[in-house]
């Protein structure tokens, strides 16, 4: 393999890693806030996608996208207010049917305002053939757009956490939920902003990578398990290990290609989450404890 | 040689060392009490002994063979059985089903005899019943049988969790707390029911923070403190060890 | 106490008798295809019911253990032998009785596997892959369970449909019947459709019947108390990891029998049987049955799967599952079937029934 050719995989890697790891920060979110692990999380992707393609026609590329993430954050706190807070006393196998309903919901009500054609977004600079040479490898200046709104996310979602009331709060209920409530943090709010955020970022994931990977209603359930196994190989609840883990996802899967038939592209990323709950339920980078707490 | 023997058993959870290399024994058909103050390391003992956690060092025996770190169903089949302090029954199951749970090491169908109702089977599941009704009568509790054992009130879901327990025919019980948040008549209750199975040859370790009921029916204690033992003797001398004394007023005065 | 335990088998057999009469008398016996059918995936739930409901496993992948049963028996029993005899291995097959010769459709002569080899290769090879991936995965809980045991199922998903031995997006066809005993065949000849339906009926008779009786013996309750509390079923010498085990693989089996069956009915099979979408709509069932409920579960697996194979959810099928599995968990956790839920109804009977005996009785003050 050439240089250019590994770098062009490389690129492509990290790429789909990114987005990979923009999926496992939404879990991480809400897992954070709630101890559930948000089966639709994909569908955010894909609901963001097509609202922005759908509100493109008709209005400027950038005010498509931002309506799409706020019309997506508010489906999310929808499916909060709706769904997540009538759930009494949820057992883990509760939450896991109620959500992975949930998928199936949002994915079929697409499926009814969107029907099955393959959808995308324009390129947001350029078109599909334009291409930046970067020493020897082309990549598409999108690529350059998903590295860098998947990283200014990482930078903002920091910020968030750290410096502001509402982050603090939020990482305050993760930690320890009935000291935050003595504290006098509102939970229940907590909650309904982590799936306002969950979904917000999702929606602009799935906005940035449409013109790549293209959107069709029921391309969220590969996403939710390529980002859960990153969220797992970085540790469940940790946002660093997060992209780290999908750049490495993204990379295995990028070589992968090159000597497995494309067919089971998507089994590699599974295999590997399969390998890693096997060998270190708590992820590469977690807790050990974690893992074994949370019980039916 | 005791019947139940600890030596230097320690378990670490991250820094902190529950358990710090305790070792006593227990002789047969004893009644012998653990005591110590919140989060001394008791319950963490019993987990260790139960193999319901393995220990990081040391060694423990029963009728001098070594037990430890073997997976806990092993260990029950070794005659050990126990209570949960935060009572564990089973829930959408009744009281005589959890009973008869713990018939499952005295018995052995398996899948296919059991699917397939052979007349073994049949036989065997008769005769768990029966036991376990017979254990439920014993207990005082035979006319809650039926009942789901999960909605029964706190202090009558400890006496099932006992009749599971010694449904295993247990040679040690260990009872983690048997009393707690029970009133005064459950607690003598109690009480006798833990003597009357000394009486039958079972012998038991008993986790308890009430103290008369412990200095009424231990024929030894021992003391824990911050995961190590403090002291160990018969209830007089406890009564009258300074650093047992001293571990309990400096838990009074926080 | 027997006779009161088997009656709903009972009543099971009179309603099974009193379906084909009717849709015999009325003309309709079309109808009991989809029957047929629901009752074979009624097979895959009763096993995903002990697994989930009883044990408290939660399956994303049984599909997978469906499909492994119908590839299988697929693969093996549509490979034409004709060319290959003289080889020693088929003519040692051939000379066993392993091998059925048959003219098909074009009327061409065929040899091949017969169905009951496959069905024991098919249940061997699933019983060994569910051991297997069953070891790693039971240790998992939770969520992480959840995950994983869905990520097998997309695995085996792909695979079906990126191989082309399995047919890719096709899947495979032209499967020929299944001559069981004494003239009766598995095949989806109209001819062939009462005693078919008798067929799937009785599998799923049995089914209930040895699950029943699991469920309510030694196995039954050590499953039950690891749903109760792990812990303390471990130290009552409950072996939690191999009974784990033992009813995933049971449960897998269970999956894999009605995928050969279903399979030969149908004469084809494709890789829509595999797909995550088919292990929810099976865990929906299992759900709105009230979860430990094999009887929940049997009427709900018919009902549903008959009512989504007629068509009547049209192109909302996927969202009738999706929705039920909301509505079950946000408000009837304990699920459908449960008496609890009817208690609205016994009550509103006895007020109606206690405000007419008190006008009846004494006027008007005794209503309130
Ligand atoms: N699984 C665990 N993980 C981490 N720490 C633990 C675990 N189990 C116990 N501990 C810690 O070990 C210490 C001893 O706990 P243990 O439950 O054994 O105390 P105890 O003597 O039984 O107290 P109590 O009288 O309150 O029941 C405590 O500080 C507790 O927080
Ligand atoms: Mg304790």
């Amino acid at each position: 393999m050439s240089f250019e050719q590994l770098l062009q995989y490389a690129l492509s890697g990290i790429t789909n890693g990114s987005i990979y790891a923009i999926v496992a920060i939404g879990f991480n979110i809400i897992y954070n806030t709630t101890g559930i692990i948000n089966f639709a999380q994909g569908e955010f992707l894909m609901l963001g996608g097509m609202t922005a393609i759908s509100l493109s026609s008709f209005m400027p590329l950038p005010l498509a996208i931002l309506a799409a993430v706020v019309i997506t954050s508010f489906a999310g706190a929808l499916i909060d207010f709706l769904f997540i807070r009538r759930l009494k006393s949820p057992s883990v196998l509760g939450m896991v049917i109620v959500t992975v309903g949930l998928s199936i919901v949002i994915r079929e009500i697409a499926l009814h305002i969107w029907d099955e054609k393959v959808r995308s977004l324009p390129y947001f600079t350029g078109n599909e053939i334009s291409s930046i040479n970067i020493m020897g490898a082309f990549i598409s200046p999108q690529v350059l757009w998903v590295i860098g709104v998947s990283s200014v996310i990482v930078v903002f979602l920091g910020v968030f956490f750290k410096f502001t009331l509402t982050g603090r709060s939020m990482r305050a209920c993760a930690s320890n939920i009935t000291a935050a409530r003595l504290c006098g943090i509102n939970a229940r709010n907590m909650v309904t902003i982590s799936f306002m955020l969950s979904a917000g970022i999702g929606a602009l994931a799935g906005c940035v990578v449409s013109p790549i990977t293209q959107t069709q209603y029921d391309c969220g359930t590969s996403l939710a398990i390529k980002g859960f196994t990153v969220a797992i190989l970085g540790g469940l609840g940790n946002s660093t290990g997060a992209v780290v883990g999908g750049i490495v996802i993204g990379l295995l899967e990028a070589f992968s290609i090159s000597v497995l038939p494309l067919a089971y592209k998507d089994a590699v990323a599974i295999a590997i989450l399969l390998i890693i709950l096997f060998v270190r339920p708590s992820g590469l980078l977690g807790k050990k404890e974690a893992a074994g707490l949370k019980e039916f | 040689m005791g019947f139940l023997e600890l030596k230097n058993m320690s378990r670490s959870f991250g820094g902190l060392r529950a358990v710090d290399d305790v070792s006593f024994e227990v002789a047969k058909h004893q009644i012998k009490a653990v005591i110590g103050p919140n989060g001394a390391g008791k319950t963490t003992l019993f987990n260790l002994i139960t193999g319901s956690l393995v220990c990081d060092s040391g060694e423990a025996r029963i009728n001098d063979v070594p037990i430890q770190n073997l997976p806990p169903h092993r260990i029950a089949r070794r005659g050990i059985s126990r209570t949960f302090q935060n009572i564990k029954l089973f829930s959408h199951m009744t009281v005589v089903e959890n009973v008869m749970v713990g018939r499952h090491i005295r018995s052995r169908a398996g899948f296919l005899p059991a699917m397939l109702r052979l007349p073994g089977a049949r036989r065997e599941e008769r005769a768990i019943r029966e036991r376990s009704l017979e254990i439920l009568s014993v207990m005082g509790i035979a006319e809650l049988a039926d009942q789901d054992a999960t909605s029964l009130p706190f202090g009558t879901q400890r006496i099932v969790e006992i009749a599971r327990a010694l449904a295993t025919e247990p040679e040690l019980l260990l009872l983690d707390e048997p009393a707690a948040g029970l009133n005064i008549y459950e607690t003598a209750r109690v009480s006798e029911m833990i003597t009357k199975i000394r009486e039958r040859g079972v012998t038991v370790l008993v986790i308890e923070h009430d103290m008369s009921l412990i200095m009424n029916i231990s024929d030894e204690i021992v003391v824990l403190s911050s995961g190590k033992k403090i002291a160990e003797g018969v209830p007089a001398d406890i009564q009258k060890n300074e650093e047992v004394i001293r571990v309990y007023l400096g838990e009074d005065d926080a | 106490m027997a006779m009161k335990k088997y009656s709903p088998v009972l009543a099971l057999v009179i309603c099974v008798i009193i379906l084909q009469a009717i849709a015999s008398l009325a003309g309709r016996e079309y109808y009991l295809t989809q029957l047929t059918m629901s009752a074979y995936y009624c097979l895959v739930i009763l096993g995903l019911t002990v697994l989930m409901g009883y044990t408290g496993q939660i399956s994303l992948g049984h599909a997978a253990f469906f499909a492994m049963g119908g590839y299988t028996t697929a693969v093996m029993t549509t490979r034409n032998l004709i060319e290959m005899q003289g080889s020693a291995a088929v003519d040692l097959a051939v000379r066993l009785g392993l091998t059925v010769t048959e003219k098909n459709a074009y009327g061409v002569e065929i040899l091949h596997l017969s169905p009951w080899v496959s069905l024991v290769t098919a249940v061997c090879l699933t019983a060994a892959v569910a051991f297997f991936i069953g070891i790693p995965i039971l240790k998992l809980k939770g969520h992480y369970l959840a995950m994983a045991t869905l990520g097998f199922g997309i695995i085996i998903y792909r695979i079906v449909l990126g191989s082309r031995i399995f047919g890719e997006a096709d899947g495979i066809s032209d499967i020929p019947q299944f001559a069981l005993a004494g003239g009766l065949a598995v095949s989806g000849d109209p001819a062939l459709r009462v005693q078919n339906y008798y067929i799937a009926a009785v599998l799923v008779v049995a089914g209930v019947v040895l699950l029943m009786n699991l469920v309510d013996s030694r196995v039954g309750r050590a499953l039950r108390s690891i749903h109760g509390s792990e812990e303390a079923a471990n130290a009552m010498g409950v072996n939690v990891a191999r009974y784990k085990l033992l009813v995933f693989v049971l449960s897998a089996v269970f999956a894999c029998i009605a995928g050969v069956f279903l399979t030969h009915f149908n004469g084809g099979v494709g890789p829509s049987e595999a797909d995550v979408m088919k292990s929810v709509s099976y865990l929906a069932i299992v759900a709105v049955g009230g979860m430990a409920n094999l009887w929940g579960a049997l009427v709900m697996g018919i009902l549903l799967n008959y009512l989504s194979l007629r068509g009547y959810f049209g192109s909302y099928d996927e969202f009738v599952f999706g929705s039920i599995l909301i509505v079950i968990m946000l408000f009837f956790p304990n699920g459908l079937l449960k008496m609890e839920n009817f208690r609205w109804l016994s009550d509103a009977a006895a007020r109606v029934i206690n405000s007419y005996r008190a006008r009846g009785g004494e006027g008007k003050d005794g209503l309130s």
